[in-house]
């Protein structure tokens, strides 16, 4: 049984590390951050931390004036609040400025699980990845989550990082993490499934059982989401003309629409899209949602078999 | 650096030659906003000429007193100023709004002093807040001052801000409140009220300083009370009139985002003369 990890764990125990290295990291929330794990942080530094309560707006905001003064400030809420409550402030005050300032956004997707559909992001992706200058990471895992935090650390300029709320089983041998880089995790040749954040475990389960059926699936995790890495696509559409994305996310504007746009353009090949297919979310646990929204592995399994024979 | 302190005379005729400014660098551009312009004209001359430190020669000194104007709309009194304070040749001022220009529609960072951009109202005194957070985690004594609207206090996000200015206790950070009454669509009665503006502030925890936004030495004296709060954030709400200066645009609604015509702009020259 594979390690297992709250993606926001290792965040709050990497800002904490950051902490300690950079004095010129401040950390923002809004009255999430016993969920978020900024607490951590605000434990460890007290005077580099400001809770702005249940207002997202002024906090992105605020975030962009620390950042016009050279702070490197990382910030958390609810995914939901961080790409939609306060989608003007991150338009005009972080990314149009250009500024150095990190959304770290926790609980998104469906796997927020009980508290429905008002609280699972499912557009944070699209909302961010229209605007110029925003990089997205959406890291897989726990180790991968550290990994994200410390590249946007070491780059500047404005970051969306994706967490989730579940714990999420650490995948092993993934490779070293290069931002804007993406990871191949199998090798193969009948078809590529590319896939982020938590869905890359689902995808890896359905890799090894389409295995064991005789079909070679290449998977990549496509951890960075801008800039995306238009070569390792296309030479995915070149090498085995069918493509399947994996993202728990809307079908419309996330990874699967980042892929379409550069296959589109270059080297046309079909792209199936296992997403959510524009519908909110609700409550359930875990598994009872990704089963209802055709997110799990046998889903990702099926429609890769669906597909192949159509090749 | 400190820069020379004007005469009130001297301050008077500055901002005469700052809204000159503003009237030629419109009709040139052939849209904008004179009327918000015009009306905060006094109360930012002031506060360039005899209140706020910085150095134009390096915008990016780290102990600079910062200046955010949140009404973004008002960007040519900005850029006049600006200019007037040695940030660019004042030749530029007449490339606002064209392609290519460092002078945008709304204030971008191109600008020399420009700290952020703004043009989305209700976000600037948020990041007034947030440089003056930075002030505290640096240990730099640097103040930050933030230009409002009155319409823009309709904004939600100002009464976020409000709030957390307060909360933390935000005795560097300095918020003018330019209320010439006036909104696009008509007076701000009219439209949304948002009287009464003192009390709403004091209810925030405001320390609020009430003047006529023309008076210079009113000006001057708020300013120079807002240094001396302590533990909480300072407004000033200055009464002003919109289109102040040009007999035809005082008051008038319909000045808020047109430009004068080539012969409007001769005729309020006259009388700025």
């Amino acid at each position: 049984m594979a390690e297992q990890l709250y993606q926001r764990d290792v965040y709050g125990e990497t800002l904490v590390k950051l902490g300690l290295l950079d004095k010129n990291i401040v950390v923002l929330d809004a009255d999430l951050s016993s969920s978020t794990r900024t607490n951590l942080f605000a434990k460890q530094f007290p005077d580099r931390f400001f809770n702005f309560g249940v207002a997202e707006q002024n906090m992105m905001a605020a975030a962009a004036g620390l950042a016009s003064c050279g702070k490197t400030v990382f910030l958390s809420t609810f995914a939901v609040f961080a790409a939609g409550r306060a989608w003007d402030q991150v338009r005009v005050s972080i990314s149009y400025n250009n500024f150095n300032v990190k959304i770290v956004a926790t609980h998104a997707g469906v796997t927020v699980g009980p508290d429905g559909a008002s609280h699972q992001a499912l557009e944070d992706i699209a909302l961010m990845r229209v605007l110029p200058n925003m990089n997205i990471i959406v890291p897989s895992d726990g180790p991968q989550t550290e990994d994200a935090i410390m590249a946007a650390a070491d780059t500047t300029g404005p970051f969306y990082i994706r967490l989730g709320r579940s714990k999420t089983p650490t995948i092993e041998n993934k490779g070293e993490f290069k931002f804007g880089q993406a990871q191949l995790l199998t090798k193969g040749n009948d078809v590529t499934v590319i896939a982020c954040g938590m869905m890359v475990t689902q995808a890896l389960i359905a890799v090894k059982n389409l295995a064991a059926k005789g079909v070679q699936a290449r998977l990549i995790n496509m951890h960075t989401i801008r800039p995306i890495d238009r070569e390792i696509i296309l030479k995915c559409a070149r090498e085995t003309k069918l493509i399947v994305v994996c993202e728990e996310h809307n079908i419309f504007g996330g990874l699967a629409s980042c892929v379409d746009e550069v296959v589109a353009e270059n080297f046309p090949v079909k792209v199936i899209r296992i997403g959510v297919r524009n519908r909110f979310g609700q409550s359930g646990d875990l598994d009872e949602l990704l089963t209802e929204y055709n997110l799990s592995s046998l889903d990702i399994e099926k429609t890769v078999l669906a597909n192949i024979s159509k090749k | 650096m400190e820069s020379k302190q004007l005469t009130t005379e001297e301050l008077i005729l500055q901002a005469r030659q700052i809204r000159r400014l503003i009237i030629q660098m419109l009709a040139c551009a052939g849209s904008g906003h004179p009327g918000g312009s015009l009306s905060a004209a006094d109360l930012i001359t002031a506060l360039y000429f005899n209140v706020l430190r910085f150095n134009p020669a390096d915008p990016q000194w780290p102990d600079r007193d910062r200046f955010h104007m949140s009404k973004g709309h008002a960007c040519p009194l900005w850029y006049a100023v600006l200019a007037q304070s040695g940030y660019f040749e004042k030749e530029k001022l007449f490339t606002l709004r064209k392609f290519g220009s460092i002078l945008q529609g709304h204030p971008d960072r191109k600008t020399p002093g420009v700290e952020s951009a703004s043009g989305s109202l209700g976000q600037g005194l948020s990041i007034a807040l947030g440089m003056s957070l930075a002030a505290r985690v640096d240990k730099k004594d640097y103040r930050v001052y933030c230009l409002l609207g009155d319409g823009e206090v309709q904004e939600g996000s100002i009464w976020e801000a409000a709030m957390a200015c307060a909360h933390f206790s935000c005795d560097n950070l300095c918020a003018i409140l330019d209320f010439n009454g006036c909104q696009i669509d008509g007076r701000c009665e009219d439209i949304m009220g948002i009287e009464p503006l003192a009390d709403k502030w004091q209810a925030f925890g405001w320390h609020v300083i009430q003047i006529n936004g023309h008076d210079m030495q009113q000006i001057l004296a708020a300013y120079a009370q807002a240094k001396t709060i302590k533990n909480k954030p300072s407004i000033i709400i200055a009464r002003t009139v919109k289109g102040k200066g040009v007999s035809f645009m005082e008051g008038v609604v319909g000045f808020h985002g047109r430009a004068p015509t080539q012969e409007e702009a001769r005729k309020a020259l006259e009388e700025l003369a």
